[in-house]
């Protein structure tokens, strides 16, 4: 957790929507324009944030907020308690488990999948890469760089072949050698696009014909997207059955908070975030710390 | 997902209309519901207020258009400032004396740099150069093998070595020098613009190949933060002009304007699709309607298909070619019609009006008469409108408030359509503009662009009947309009 922090001091300075005010500021009228504006800064929707503020205001009503401190911990209160209330454990009790990732074009997919065999594998599991994204050029090629340096197993596919027939083979694969865990790229892809979109519900299907179990079907969500993360969301919730949120690219100076609207309109939790382009750099979600960072002036 | 603006403007409109005079409270009004759209789109906060300020002064020094409502008129303003800020000055690409022409991509990871590499090397070989690629990017695991493959596929060489990207790029200019290429195209590792180091290898690299064009690349789905990146490249690069991707997709845009308004470059790309083929000069009046939620031959088939019961179209279809269509179909379409959004819109988003007619002609007013006159009839009436004698026809102008003037000029005007949609079309003057409908139907969908380009709206069925509908109620309703205004005069 140490690492999420340090490199979260960026989101931090940024969101210091507060400016140079004490924080014993007293409440004025100006307090919620400011609020509103910090949230929607932070990509969470002018929707959400006006319904944020509406609650915040009835929240504080009563005296039981006299300073800026005081709302803010309010506030806080309210922003983790959309986040929290899940189970935010990745499962693997399939043999072999599949985790499946999937998402729209350069979120970070394959990058994910790398940070994710390198945990697992520290783990002790006993990981094979599945590479299906058939489609982009050199996709598998990226992935098997990633096998090489976390030394686990990998199965391709040719480019263009079936990205469901790669998987459903790694599967296999993975059962005949005994390994524990299978996880999957699959080619990135905008949720408006109907054939495949199909594509990627075929996969799940066939993945759940294979000898393992689909224990994850994880979506990638960059976090430096706006307000079209929510459609994405809800689209891919669609086509297949997601069990959970990888947050990427935490680390630049956007700030992630489309998913409040996402959690709080599909319940579809964050269970990872990536805060680097290291191994290392992929840690468990937490709204506590989360949250805390959106508020922490430098 | 998104209310779209002309949904919520609906309600102003309404109130707005009866008014004469444009008030610094009517553009408020009409402004903050714009706020909201362009913060739904994901234009940055800070942005969103200037542009709010300019559109107000543009507002007050406008003059006022006699044919436009005051709602409109905002509109009108803020689709001028949006195109204007997209627009403005384009780019065109002069090139070097002493080629090469040296091309440098820089942005964050993911937006698709290496994409628009390749497809930015075709569109200079479809302009009669000769490109090279060079793959700096060495941090991505097979980014320049990503590279090769796509160079291959349009034969552009590709140029690359391990190592130091800097001296890649370096080493990658003499190579064009000895292949003989005037235009190198050279490739970076994504990087965030908070990443210091990695800002300042980019520096370095465009220090040592002097680009005559750094292009930053940005991704439509871009959020608020967008802003911050675009100003933190700029201010290490001095970017030139924008490639701004992934607009195949359905985000607004809104981050294009952002980076538009802090770094004061053009737009000079987008890019629509994964093909490397789909890439095309940008059109700022595009991107403006989409990120308004207005206008666009493509908003109106999505609105359309979701609003438009095929059902009911079907049936309406099937009455027609009886020649049974009755006047309760045209009040189903009309109100099908409605759904979408103020009439001017959908007329606005037609790409080829028939001459004369222009969007402002139009005006929801004149259908909510016509609804008036119609569901004043009985549904006899609605049936077999020959039997609307005099006395039928005073009850019904009483009924709905118009004049019987009226009643009769929607009845004769119902009886053209009806001759109009039947049968083959005669060279009937009234038609004459019409779009001609091919019969073969393209596979998927058509992007605006194409259908515009061939001057031909391939549609899907249901639509071709919605816009047949609105091509028959466009002459009509300005003429029904013009009628009225007279009449208003005269009484």
């Amino acid at each position: 957790m140490v690492n999420f922090s340090r490199q979260l001091s960026n989101t931090r300075k940024k969101f210091s929507f507060f400016g140079g005010a004490s924080r014993g500021r007293l409440l004025d009228e100006s307090i919620w324009v400011e609020i509103e504006e910090a949230l929607i800064g932070a990509d969470v929707g002018v929707g959400l944030t006006l319904k944020i503020v509406e609650n915040l205001k009835e929240g504080s009503k009563g005296g039981n907020a006299e300073t800026l401190d005081d709302l803010t911990e309010i506030l806080k209160e309210q922003l983790k308690k959309i986040l929290s209330g899940h189970d935010l454990s990745l499962a693997s009790d399939g043999s072999p488990a599949v985790w499946l990732l999937v998402g729209a074009n350069g979120v970070g997919k394959t990058t994910t999948i790398g940070k994710l065999a390198h945990r697992a594998q520290n783990g002790e599991s006993a990981v094979v890469l599945a590479a299906g994204d058939t489609f982009r050029a050199a996709a598998s090629e990226q992935l098997e760089l990633w096998a090489e340096r976390t030394g686990v197993h990998i199965v391709k596919g040719a480019e263009g072949a079936d990205p469901s027939s790669v998987i459903y083979d790694a599967t296999e694969f993975a059962s005949a050698r005994g390994a524990t865990l299978v996880i999957a790229d699959t080619a990135g892809r905008l949720h408006t696009k109907k054939n495949l979109m199909e594509e990627l519900s075929k996969i799940q299907r066939v993945a759940e014909k294979g000898p393992g179990t689909v224990n994850e079907i994880l979506l990638v969500l960059d976090s430096t997207t706006g307000q079209n993360g929510l459609a994405q969301a809800s689209q891919f919730a669609e086509a297949v059955d997601l069990t959970g949120i990888v947050l990427t690219k935490l680390d630049g100076s956007s700030k992630g908070g489309i998913i409040f609207a996402i959690q709080e309109q599909l319940g579809i939790p964050v269970k990872l975030v990536g805060i680097g382009e290291d191994l290392e750099d992929l840690v468990p979600f937490d709204a506590g710390n989360f949250v805390d960072a959106l508020f922490e002036t430098k | 997902m998104f209310e779209i603006l002309s949904d919520r403007l609906s309600g102003i409109f309404g109130s707005l209309r009866s008014k004469g005079r444009l008030t610094e409270g009517d553009i408020d009004e009409v402004l903050s519901e714009v706020r909201v759209a362009l913060l739904e789109a994901d234009v940055n906060l800070g942005v969103v207020k200037d542009f709010q300020s300019s559109v107000k002064q543009r507002c007050i020094e406008s003059e006022i258009h006699k044919a436009l409502n005051p709602a409109q008129q905002v509109i009108r303003c803020v689709n001028d400032e949006l195109v204007d800020v997209l627009g403005g000055d384009t780019i065109s690409f002069s090139y070097a004396v002493k080629p090469p022409t040296v091309v440098l991509l820089a942005g964050l990871q993911g937006v698709g740099k290496t994409t628009s590499a390749a497809k930015l090397a075709r569109w200079f070989k479809a302009q009669g150069r000769n490109p090279i690629l060079i793959g700096a990017d060495l941090q991505r695991p097979a980014a320049v093998e990503q590279l090769r493959t796509l160079g291959n596929s349009i034969d552009v060489p590709v140029f690359s070595s391990p190592g130091d990207p800097v001296e890649t790029a370096l080493a990658g200019l003499a190579e064009a020098g000895r292949l003989g290429r005037d235009v190198v195209i050279c490739d970076t590792a994504g990087r965030l613009s908070v990443d210091e180091e990695l800002m300042e290898e980019i520096r370095k690299i465009s220090d040592s190949i002097s680009p005559h064009y750094t292009l930053f690349v940005i991704d439509s789905m871009a959020g608020q933060d967008a802003v911050n990146v675009a100003e933190a490249f700029h201010e290490k690069l001095e970017i030139d002009a924008m490639i701004l991707t992934k607009l195949d997709g359905d985000s607004r845009g809104g981050a294009a304007l952002s980076a538009k308004s802090v770094v004061g470059k053009p737009i000079a790309f987008a890019s629509t699709g994964e093909k490397l083929e789909d890439f095309e000069l940008f059109h700022p009046d595009r991107l403006s309607s989409r990120i308004l939620g207005m206008g666009d031959v493509l908003t109106l088939i999505e609105k359309a298909e979701e609003t438009f019961d095929k059902d009911e179209a079907e049936k309406a279809a099937a009455r027609l070619l009886e020649g049974q269509f009755t006047l309760d179909d045209f009040l189903e379409q009309m109100q099908q019609l409605k759904k979408m959004g103020p009439l001017q819109n959908l007329v606005d988003m037609m790409p080829n009006l028939p001459q004369g007619v222009e969007s402002t002609d139009v005006d929801d007013g004149h259908l909510v008469r016509l609804e008036a006159i119609i569901q004043s009839m009985t549904a006899e009436e609605r049936v077999n409108p020959v039997i609307i004698d005099g006395s039928r026809r005073s009850r019904i102008a009483k009924g709905s408030g118009a004049t019987t003037h009226e009643v009769s000029q929607l009845l004769k005007q119902f009886k053209e359509i009806k001759k109009m949609m039947k049968g083959p079309k005669k060279s009937n003057k009234k038609s004459k503009n019409k779009k001609k409908r091919s019969g073969k139907k393209k596979q998927g969908r058509i992007t605006p662009q194409s259908s515009r380009q061939k001057g031909v709206l391939e549609v899907p069925e249901e639509l071709e009947k919605l816009v047949e509908g609105v091509d028959a109620q466009q002459f009509d309703l300005s003429k029904f309009g013009t009628l009225s205004e007279n009449e208003a005069r005269e009484s």
